[in-house]
């Protein structure tokens, strides 16, 4: 059966502990926010001063770059809320299944430098 | 059959629109029985050129076409949709569900898998077949070595390969949102398990063969290069990439038919299925291993003898849980009330042929030993008898313990028997002694052989028992037409799953009022309770239907005609398919449909009749 698509939503009256929680929310999002532009802008400041050597800028940039596809996941895509738990798993076995996969790949074709 | 508002329609238009998960799966069934048919036609070729030494019925291009066709209709045409048939048939009925979560979707996704399938077998008209065996490894099937077969190959399976991802996706979502209240996913019966676990392994497989198949259309098509190694490519990557979808495919192939397994030798031992909990987790390793061995179809590429240990090693791991089934199924026949149905030979007879196989598989595994083994009938043998004995014995079971709910009727036992018998003689009669062809040295994808080299006696042999396998297909066919007046009740087998509960035939909506699963094999249990009917969810009421739609066809031919225009390199002909699909996905987007309502009168109408 196909969900009904709801176009119209009607005005909701929300309860004091309803409005908490969604002050919560965007506390986090602002913050998962600010924290995910400075990554950036670290990225870019890796890269662009020469202090950095490019064989630390480039899994450093990397390492950022992880920490920012969990941000979004979990906190912009809301991962982390409840009745998520089929999409982790499925995520979780495509990230344990395609890890060993790339590795030995890397490895057997000889790509190993990045 | 209630078919309220869409009365009007012409029987022709109503199955072209349809989106019942029943219907479709009967459309899988068929269109894979007639791909079944024709992989079955160019095996008898192949074996028929292969009877005698140097006989020359067809030309080796021709041979080496037909081993290609043979072994991609047989996985991507056949094997697959008549299990996808089963799943979309069986598995919204066991789950105690109204429809799949996506019936639109469920269409896209068979009507893509023909015109794939179709598209790939014109090849045979325009220009010959792809000739480059199954795997399509390059450079044999590069722009250099292949003709427009295997573009035919290539875009055919691209297209089909979209369906199958498709309606793996359809499945995996019914199963985890629309189970019945009370059906826990421990409470499920072990095929819609197998199914959902397939389904999984569609999703992280497939793509890796999409990705694959867009290389080689681009080197072949558009001049890219990833595999010459004169240009710096590297061929060894589609094997890789081939192998990495290939074997979790194989699992694809094999889970499924041990959920009908499970589910007809439950039933005709009159027992629960031993270790049911085992059986699950033991499905769900072998899903995961299955992803870390693909490498053990190249030991012999030169990955050094460290990869090939690994892999050799985790490659044998699999038969530790694919042990524990087996041990599992022995003892669910242990002391059980055994019924010698047809659907319970095959079952029976799966257990020893595919232990022949798993031996033989462990065999192959041993890197060092597979230097002899490889690319010679040994590997045929192997893969023939866990394929036959695994896969098409699990389609045989299902075929005719569901036939009576699918299809209305029972088939004929007595022609069953002789069905299964001639079939199991015939396929070791052909395939057991390919193993000693193999260790004698006779290499596979050969399109003849010379006398004088003790190859003559065994490979005699194994063309007369394909020949029994012919016959003995013959007969079921015979079977389906000549039983059709013996109507059949709705659980003729004293079923425990909840498909058993439903009418035959199985109302459009299925289930008059959503059921609840108390139990593991919850028809069963209420059986044991003394019920009569199953508790159920919701009062009797009106239930809400998803209209039919025309576009999933004209979203499948709009790309079916795109590749012609890739294939000749016309792009406005491209432009033109391609457009047809976008328009169509437009057209979805933008119209709403909120499908229709059966009335309640009507529903109680059915009861009464059903
Ligand atoms: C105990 C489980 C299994 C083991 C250890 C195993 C091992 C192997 C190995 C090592 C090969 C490569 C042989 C070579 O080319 O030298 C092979 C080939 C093959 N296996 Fe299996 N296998 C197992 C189960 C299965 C199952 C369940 C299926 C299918 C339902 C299957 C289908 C195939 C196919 C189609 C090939 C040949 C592919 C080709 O080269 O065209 N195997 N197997
Ligand atoms: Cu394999």
């Amino acid at each position: 059966m196909e969900p009904k698509l709801n176009t119209n939503q009607p005005q909701v009256n929300l309860s004091k502990k309803e409005k908490i929680k969604l002050e919560r929310e965007m506390r986090h999002q602002i913050i998962t926010f600010v924290v995910m532009i400075f990554f950036t802008a670290l990225a870019f400041m890796s890269v662009a001063s020469d202090l950095i050597p490019a064989s630390f800028a480039v899994p450093f940039i990397l390492i950022l770059a992880v920490i920012q596809v969990i941000l979004q996941l979990y906190y912009f895509m809301h991962l982390k809320d409840k009745d998520h738990e089929w999409p982790n798993a499925f995520m979780l076995s495509g990230i344990v299944i395609i890890i060993p996969m790339v590795a030995a790949l890397m490895l057997l074709l000889g790509v190993v430098k990045y | 059959m209630s078919n309220s508002q869409a009365l009007k329609k012409s029987v022709l238009w109503d199955w072209l629109t349809t989106v019942d998960h029943k219907k479709i799966g009967i459309m899988y069934l068929v269109a894979g029985a007639f791909f079944f048919v024709l992989g079955g036609l160019e095996a008898m070729i192949i074996r028929a050129q292969l009877m005698f030494p140097e006989l020359n019925i067809v030309s080796a291009q021709a041979f080496n076409e037909l081993i290609t066709m043979h072994g991609t209709t047989m996985i991507f045409l056949a094997a697959m949709p008549l299990l996808f048939g089963f799943m979309n048939f069986i598995v919204p009925l066991q789950i105690g569900a109204r429809d799949v979560a996506f019936p639109f979707l469920n269409s896209l996704g068979f009507w893509l898998f023909l015109f794939g399938g179709i598209l790939l077998n014109l090849s045979w008209f325009f220009g010959g077949a792809p000739d480059a065996g199954w795997t399509a490894y390059v450079p044999l099937s590069s722009a250099e070595y292949a003709g427009t077969g295997l573009d035919y190959y290539v875009l055919g399976l691209q297209i089909s390969g979209a369906g199958t991802l498709i309606g793996g996706i359809n499945f995996l979502v019914t199963i985890i949102t629309m189970r019945a209240p009370g059906m826990t996913m421990m409470k499920m019966p072990l095929f819609t398990w197998s199914s959902f676990v397939s389904s999984a392994l569609i999703l992280f497989a497939f793509p890796a063969l999409t990705v694959g198949l867009f290389l080689l259309m681009f080197e072949r098509l558009f001049g890219a290069n990833y595999f010459i190694v004169e240009a710096g490519g590297n061929v060894v990557i589609w094997q890789h990439l081939f192998w990495i979808f290939g074997h979790p495919e194989v699992y694809i192939l094999i889970l499924p038919a041990f959920g009908i397994f499970s589910e007809v030798l439950s039933t005709f031992s009159k027992k629960r299925l031993f270790g049911y909990s085992a059986m699950v987790f033991a499905t769900l390793i072998i899903g995961f291993l299955g992803f870390m061995v693909w490498a053990h179809h190249m030991f012999t590429v030169g990955m050094g003898p460290v990869a090939n240990a690994i892999f050799a090693v985790a490659t044998m791991a699999i038969a530790v849980p694919t042990g524990i089934k087996i041990f599992n199924w022995l003892f669910t026949l242990w002391g059980g009330r055994i019924k010698f149905t047809t659907a319970n030979l095959f079952a029976l007879g799966f257990i020893p042929s595919f232990v022949l196989g798993g031996v033989t598989g462990v065999m192959l595994a041993t890197s060092a030993a597979n230097y002899q083994f490889h690319d010679t009938y040994f590997v045929v043998a192997h893969f023939h008898y866990v394929i036959i004995g695994g896969v098409v014995f699990g389609l045989f079971a299902g075929t005719f313990y569901w036939w009576p709910k699918i299809f209305g009727y029972m088939l004929n036992e007595t022609l069953g028997k002789w069905f299964f018998w001639l079939f199991f003689i015939g396929f070791h009669l052909t395939f057991f002694v390919q193993h000693f062809l193999g260790l004698m040295g006779m290499p596979r994808r050969v399109a003849s052989y010379l006398d004088g080299q003790g190859l003559n006696d065994l490979n005699f042999i194994s063309t007369i028992g394909a020949f029994f396998m012919a016959v003995a297909f013959v007969i079921l066919l015979v079977n389906i037409f000549v039983a059709r007046n013996d109507k059949a009740v709705a659980d003729p087998w004293d079923g425990r799953t909840l498909e058993w509960a439903t009418p035959t035939p199985v109302p459009e909506y299925n289930f008059a009022q959503t059921p609840v699963a108390r139990e593991l094999d919850a028809l069963w249990y209420e059986k044991m309770q003394g019920n009569k009917k199953l508790p159920v969810a919701e009062p009797l009421g009106e239930i809400h239907m998803p209209n039919g739609s025309i576009l999933p066809i004209i979203m499948s031919l709009g790309l079916f005609i795109a590749s012609f225009g890739f294939i000749y390199a016309t792009y406005w002909v491209s432009v033109i398919g391609l457009g047809l699909t976008l328009g169509c996905m437009v057209v979805r987007s933008v119209k709403e449909d909120h499908g229709y309502h059966i009335p309640v009168e009507e529903i109680k109408q059915d009861k009464e009749v059903g």
